[in-house]
């Protein structure tokens, strides 16, 4: 059973109906085809309604739910034997909550290189709740400048609350490791495109992220800075969490809107976790469109659009008659 | 005048200053206006404080060399952004406090005769946070120093991303690391001076990536605030932690530059890297 929303709940108790209705049925051999059509159709329908009126703060909630598939997933759907894990930065350590390796999809050869969360306590002990350390960013790095030297372009899944706020990870250099992969990312000379799917959570996030194609799902985030984060620094408050999620435009359609990201993959009724082999599939189909173009640039031309791209992003005004003063 | 000058009148030329003040390390009483000419150093604990810009670019520039450039260029609201207050009364205030557009003046001056582009972050300007105006002056810096191959120097002084304008203020972690690299590409030099404090995204991209990094002496550097760590992991932080000796001691900067030696050291380093001064030719 997955986990459930608070405002899923008018949708979940219709469904718990609607499989009485079916067991009744079954049990019964008595045929309630048309009742179960009516209440299955009334059950769409209210999801549509609810999904469709999602407050940021609620979409915020889909993003992080520990069902939602995590890169592993993907990479089991779209690339099944066909993926190899790389480990470690050669410079300290392997992190768990970042990985990467060569892989297969859809006929493509190509690096995939993702944040990973676990879809239990455990798990998500184990990759840090997919808040790196500099060696996961260092890990990334070395695994994008190997794409480079072989041909691969590169394919990056971005789930992450945030890289991780601790005391190794500063001795470490979390700074330098992510200001390094944005400086490199930039220059690497093969096609990245880019996948939010969940969460994409500020610098920890956004280096990964300088592709030449960034897409969001349809109910992933990305941010500055987490919502929480937000309300407790400026309102002084984390329970102004909703307020700080709408305020800070983190929704996929919203940063359509900015010119930030390049399209939105829709996702299955309810949220990517109610079906992750469709979501997948929506996914391969991306990656399948674009790729093959993306391929077909000239490398200089590639690395002057996507600095073009980034160099483009930001919002100001040229005083008219600064001269005066 | 420009749009801000409209609302909220002329810039005022004569603010009224404290006649005190006390420092933060030791607590020492330290007389305003003797402040200016110790360079911000506490007398007593020799505590560098923070300095305002004009006081850096004086510090850094010979004479009156420096000639600022892109101080036309002023924030927007994106994002119709209002926290307990609306982003354009920050901006207003904040512009009222400092006399500067936003965090961070940039333009050419010369440092021991050398031509050299300088940018220098405002802390007073919004906690010296970066929005699209900051990345879009750093980039343009960045840019015309790897077009004209004159060295750069950033000092920064930032909190990190600015949160009123959401994704552009982090986007523009990307574009200034992407101008950092290019400079590296195009080979000219660039040289990031830390201060007191330097954490979050400005940590996080540009700030880092000097060809050499040179701190200043206590200053608190890092990705995640001292405090938010603490909260992350339950535990109090080691005395100096995230402090510039803790990050040369792990290999984060190249050196922790005394203020009265820093325009010295920076002269000694471009000759080092670039060779003598030519001598400057005959008009």
């Amino acid at each position: 059973m997955p986990h459930e929303f608070e405002f899923e709940r008018p949708v979940l108790e219709l469904e718990t109906q609607l499989k009485g209705l079916q067991s009744i049925s079954e049990e019964n051999k008595i045929d309630l085809s048309r009742e179960i059509n009516a209440l299955a159709e009334k059950v769409t329908l209210l999801k549509t309604d609810i999904f469709r009126g999602l407050e940021p703060w609620q979409v915020t909630q889909v993003a992080r739910h520990i069902d939602r598939p995590s890169t592993l997933d993907y990479i089991r759907l779209l690339c099944g034997e066909e993926f190899i894990e790389l480990h470690g930065d050669r410079l300290f350590g392997d992190d768990p909550a970042i990985i990467g390796g060569p892989a297969l999809i859809g006929g493509h050869r190509v690096m995939v290189i993702g944040h990973q969360k676990g879809h239990d306590t455990d798990e998500n002990l184990f990759r840090n709740f997919g808040m790196p350390h500099p060696e996961g960013y260092r890990k990334s790095l070395r695994l994008m400048r190997m794409a480079e030297r072989f041909g691969l372009p590169i394919v990056v899944f971005i789930d992450t609350p945030g890289a991780f706020p601790g005391i190794g990870a500063e001795e470490r250099g979390q700074s330098e490791a992510i200001a390094r992969n944005l400086a490199e990312m930039s220059q690497i000379a093969v096609p990245i495109l880019c996948f939010v799917i969940g969460e994409g959570g500020s610098g920890g996030a956004l280096a990964l992220g300088v592709g030449d194609r960034v897409f969001m799902l349809e109910y992933a985030v990305y941010s500055v800075i987490s919502a929480e984060g937000c309300a407790a620094i400026l309102w002084k408050d984390a329970a102004k969490a909703k307020e700080a999620a709408t305020a800070l435009k983190i929704r996929a359609a919203n940063l359509l809107d900015l010119g930030i990201i390049d399209g939105i993959l829709p996702e299955p009724m309810g949220g990517a976790h109610r079906d992750h082999a469709a979501m997948a599939e929506t996914v391969r189909r991306m990656i399948d469109g674009h790729l093959p173009a993306l391929l077909a640039i000239p490398r200089a031309e590639l690395l002057e659009k996507r600095y073009a791209k980034f160099r483009a992003m930001g919002q100001f005004r040229i005083a008219q008659d600064v001269a005066d003063d | 005048m420009n749009f801000l000058e409209r609302l909220i009148g002329p810039r005022k030329t004569d603010a009224p200053s404290e006649l005190w003040e006390k420092c933060p390390s030791c607590g020492a009483v330290l007389i305003s206006k003797d402040l200016a000419r110790a360079l911000y150093i506490c007398s007593k604990c020799d505590q560098h404080l923070r300095m305002p810009i004009w006081d850096r670019i004086a510090l850094l520039t010979d004479g009156a060399s420096f000639v600022e450039a892109d101080q036309d260029i002023e924030s927007v609201d994106p994002l119709g952004f209002i926290d307990t207050a609306p982003y354009p009364d920050r901006l207003k205030k904040a512009f009222k406090k400092t006399d500067a557009f936003d965090a961070v003046i940039c333009g050419e001056g010369r440092l021991d005769g050398r031509p050299v582009l300088l940018g220098v972050m405002d802390f007073e300007f919004m906690g010296g946070s970066m929005g699209s105006v900051v990345g879009e002056k750093i980039t343009r810096l960045l840019e015309r120093a790897a077009a004209t191959r004159l060295p750069a120097i950033v000092v920064s002084a930032s909190g990190g991303a600015r949160m009123q304008e959401g994704i552009f203020s982090l986007m523009q972690m990307a574009k200034t690391s992407a101008a950092v690299a290019r400079m590296n590409a195009a080979k000219v030099p660039y040289v990031s001076i830390l201060t007191d404090p330097t954490t979050g995204g400005v940590s996080a991209s540009f700030a880092s990536l000097g060809d050499v990094n040179i701190a200043e002496p206590g200053a608190l550097i890092g990705f995640a605030g001292p405090r938010v760590i603490e909260q992350t992991i339950r535990q109090k932080l080691p005395d100096g932690f995230q402090r510039s000796e803790f990050l040369l001691s792990h290999g984060m900067v190249d050196m922790v530059v005394h203020r009265r030696s820093l325009k010295q050291t920076l002269a000694r380093l471009f000759t080092m890297i670039l060779g003598p001064l030519e001598a400057p030719h005959a008009p």
